[in-house]
C-alpha cells in the first residue's frame, strides 16, 4: 500500500474505517446524502457487524502504512445480530489496553458507535478522528520496510 | 517432598490397579539436574517411577488437551485453573479427569540457581526446611527457597488446587501479593518509551514458538503465524514481525491465562512474556473483576458480555 503523501509542508493522514454494514455503513451513507462535509482521509471497508472485527485487521492496517483506524458499529442494544457489538465492546477494551501498552500511540487505534440515523455525528467522528492522527503526525514506527523485488 | 511423591504413587497404583483410570500423568525424575520429565503411567508398575520435588514446574494439563478415556493428574495450584479453563472450554470433560491435587511450595527456578552457582556445574539440588542446597565439583551452595523460587511463584496467590478430588499434601497457606506491580511501572511510561521498551526486550526472539507450544491453552487446529492466507504475520525475526506475533499470542491469551509461568520457562532466550499476558491479566481484573479458573461456573470474560460495560474509550 502507498504511504501516506507527504507534500511540502502539508501531511494528509490515512485513515481506515471497518463500518458495520446495519449502522454506521448507513450513517456513513447518510452523511454523504445529506452533503455534510467531513474530512477526505478515510477509506472506509464495510464489515457484517462490529462483532466480525478481528484485531488483526487494526495490526494489519497500520503495518501497511495506515496511519489510524476506526471501527464503528451500532449502538449498544441496537446491534442486528442481537449482542456483536456487546462481545466486540469487551474485545476492543482488552485489545485497545494491550495494543497501547505496548507502545502504540493512543489516538491511533478509535472506536465509535454511530447508528444508521447518526449522519451528523458520522461526520463529527470522522473530524475528530481525523484531527487526532494529524496532531500524531505519520505512523512510522509500526511499519514494515519491505524489500521491494521487481 | 519424598511424602508427596509416595502418596502419588500410591495414589497412581491404586487409580490404575482398580482399572478407574487408564493412564496418570504426573513427574519422572529427569536425567539431568533440576530438570523433570512428565511421565505417563498406565501399569501399576509404572507408577512406581512417579517423583515429587521443587522442579515439577511443567503444566500437565498441556497433555490433556483432546483426550479420550479416563486420566489421572497430579495438579499444583496453576495446574488446577489451567484444567478448570480446559473444562470450560470443553478441552476434556470433567468426568474424564481424576485431579490429584498437590499444594504448592513454589516451584524453583533453575536460571536462577545456575546464576547463583556460578560458572560451576549444579550436579545435584537438595531441599531441606526452607533452602536449597546446590551441589557439584567445588561447589555447596545454601539458598532461601524463597529467593530460588520462579518470578510466577513468588507472586501466585493461588497454591492450593482450587479444584480437587483428592489432595495429597497438607495446604498451604495462600498468601496477598503485589502481582502487578511491575506492569504498574511500565504503564507509568511514555508511549514512546514503552514501544522502546518492548523492542528491546523481544528483539532477541528467535520465533521458535517454544512459549505457544508449552502453553496449555494454545491448542488451535491452526495458528495465526501458521495462517498463510492471508498471513497476518510474516515469519520473519524483523523486529515487526516478532512484535506483531508476540502481540497476538499474548491477545489470545486474553482471560484465558492462568499465569502458570509455562511460556517464560520455555523461553530459550529468556524474554519475559508474562509482561504481556499478566498486563491482560491485570485490565481483566480492574474491569470485570474476573480471575481465571477459579470456579467452573466463571464464563471466560471475552465469552460473554453486560450490556453496562465500560465504554469510556468509545465514542
Amino acid at each position: 500500500m502507498e504511504r501516506s503523501e507527504q507534500k511540502e509542508g502539508s501531511w494528509e493522514p490515512k485513515i481506515l474505517a471497518f463500518l458495520c454494514n446495519w449502522c454506521s455503513y448507513a450513517g456513513a451513507d447518510l452523511a454523504g446524502v445529506s452533503r455534510l462535509q467531513y474530512p477526505h482521509n478515510i477509506r472506509v471497508i464495510r464489515i457484517p457487524c462490529s462483532g466480525r472485527m478481528n484485531p488483526a485487521f487494526i495490526v494489519a492496517a497500520l503495518r501497511n502504512g495506515i496511519d489510524g483506524v476506526l471501527v464503528s458499529g451500532c449502538h449498544p442494544g441496537d446491534c442486528h445480530y442481537l449482542s456483536g457489538n456487546y462481545f466486540a465492546r469487551r474485545k476492543f477494551t482488552v485489545f485497545k489496553s494491550l495494543l497501547e501498552y505496548m507502545g502504540i500511540e493512543e489516538g491511533r487505534v478509535h472506536f465509535s458507535w454511530v447508528s444508521a440515523a447518526e449522519g451528523e455525528k458520522f461526520a463529527q467522528v470522522v473530524k475528530e478522528v481525523t484531527e487526532k492522527v494529524k496532531a500524531l503526525g505519520p505512523a512510522r514506527n509500526y511499519v514494515k520496510e519491505r524489500i521491494e523485488v521487481c | 517432598m519424598e511424602r508427596i511423591a509416595e502418596q502419588i504413587r500410591k495414589e497412581a497404583s491404586r487409580l490404575l490397579d482398580s482399572g478407574e483410570v487408564e493412564l496418570v500423568v504426573g513427574f519422572k525424575k529427569g536425567t539431568i539436574p533440576m530438570v523433570n520429565r512428565p511421565w505417563f503411567a498406565r501399569t501399576p508398575e509404572e507408577a512406581k517411577e512417579f517423583h515429587w520435588d521443587g522442579f515439577c514446574n511443567l503444566n500437565l494439563v498441556n497433555y490433556l488437551t483432546k483426550r479420550k478415556g479416563k486420566v489421572a493428574v497430579v495438579a499444583k495450584g496453576c495446574d488446577s485453573r489451567s484444567l478448570v479453563l480446559h473444562f470450560q472450554e470443553h478441552q476434556i470433560t470433567r468426568d474424564q479427569v481424576v485431579i490429584l491435587g498437590v499444594p504448592c511450595h513454589g516451584m524453583l527456578d533453575r536460571r536462577k540457581l545456575q546464576r547463583a552457582a556460578g560458572k560451576k556445574e549444579i550436579l545435584d539440588v537438595a531441599e531441606k526446611n526452607g533452602s536449597v542446597i546446590l551441589r557439584g565439583k567445588e561447589l555447596e551452595l545454601v539458598l532461601p527457597r524463597e529467593e530460588a523460587l520462579q518470578h510466577c511463584c513468588t507472586i501466585c496467590e493461588h497454591r492450593n488446587p482450587v479444584l480437587a478430588d483428592m489432595v495429597l499434601a497438607p495446604e498451604v497457606e495462600e498468601r496477598k501479593t503485589d502481582r502487578f506491580s511491575d506492569i504498574a511501572q511500565i504503564e507509568a511510561k511514555e508511549a514512546r518509551e514503552r514501544w522502546n521498551f518492548f523492542r528491546k526486550i523481544l528483539s532477541t526472539c528467535i520465533r521458535c514458538y517454544a512459549c505457544r507450544n508449552a502453553c496449555p491453552h494454545c491448542y488451535c487446529p491452526e495458528c495465526f503465524v501458521d495462517c498463510s492466507r492471508p498471513q497476518w504475520v510474516g515469519k520473519s525475526q524483523d523486529p515487526d514481525d516478532v512484535f506483531t506475533f508476540h502481540l497476538f499470542r499474548a491477545f489470545h491469551m486474553a482471560g484465558r491465562c492462568t499465569d502458570c509461568g509455562s511460556c517464560e520457562r520455555a523461553c530459550p532466550m529468556g524474554i519475559p512474556v508474562r509482561l504481556l499476558t499478566r498486563k491482560l491479566e491485570k485490565e481483566i481484573k480492574e474491569r470485570w473483576g474476573y480471575e481465571v479458573g477459579l470456579s467452573l461456573e466463571g464464563i471466560p470474560p471475552l465469552a460473554t458480555y453486560r450490556p453496562d460495560d465500560p465504554q469510556d474509550f468509545i465514542m
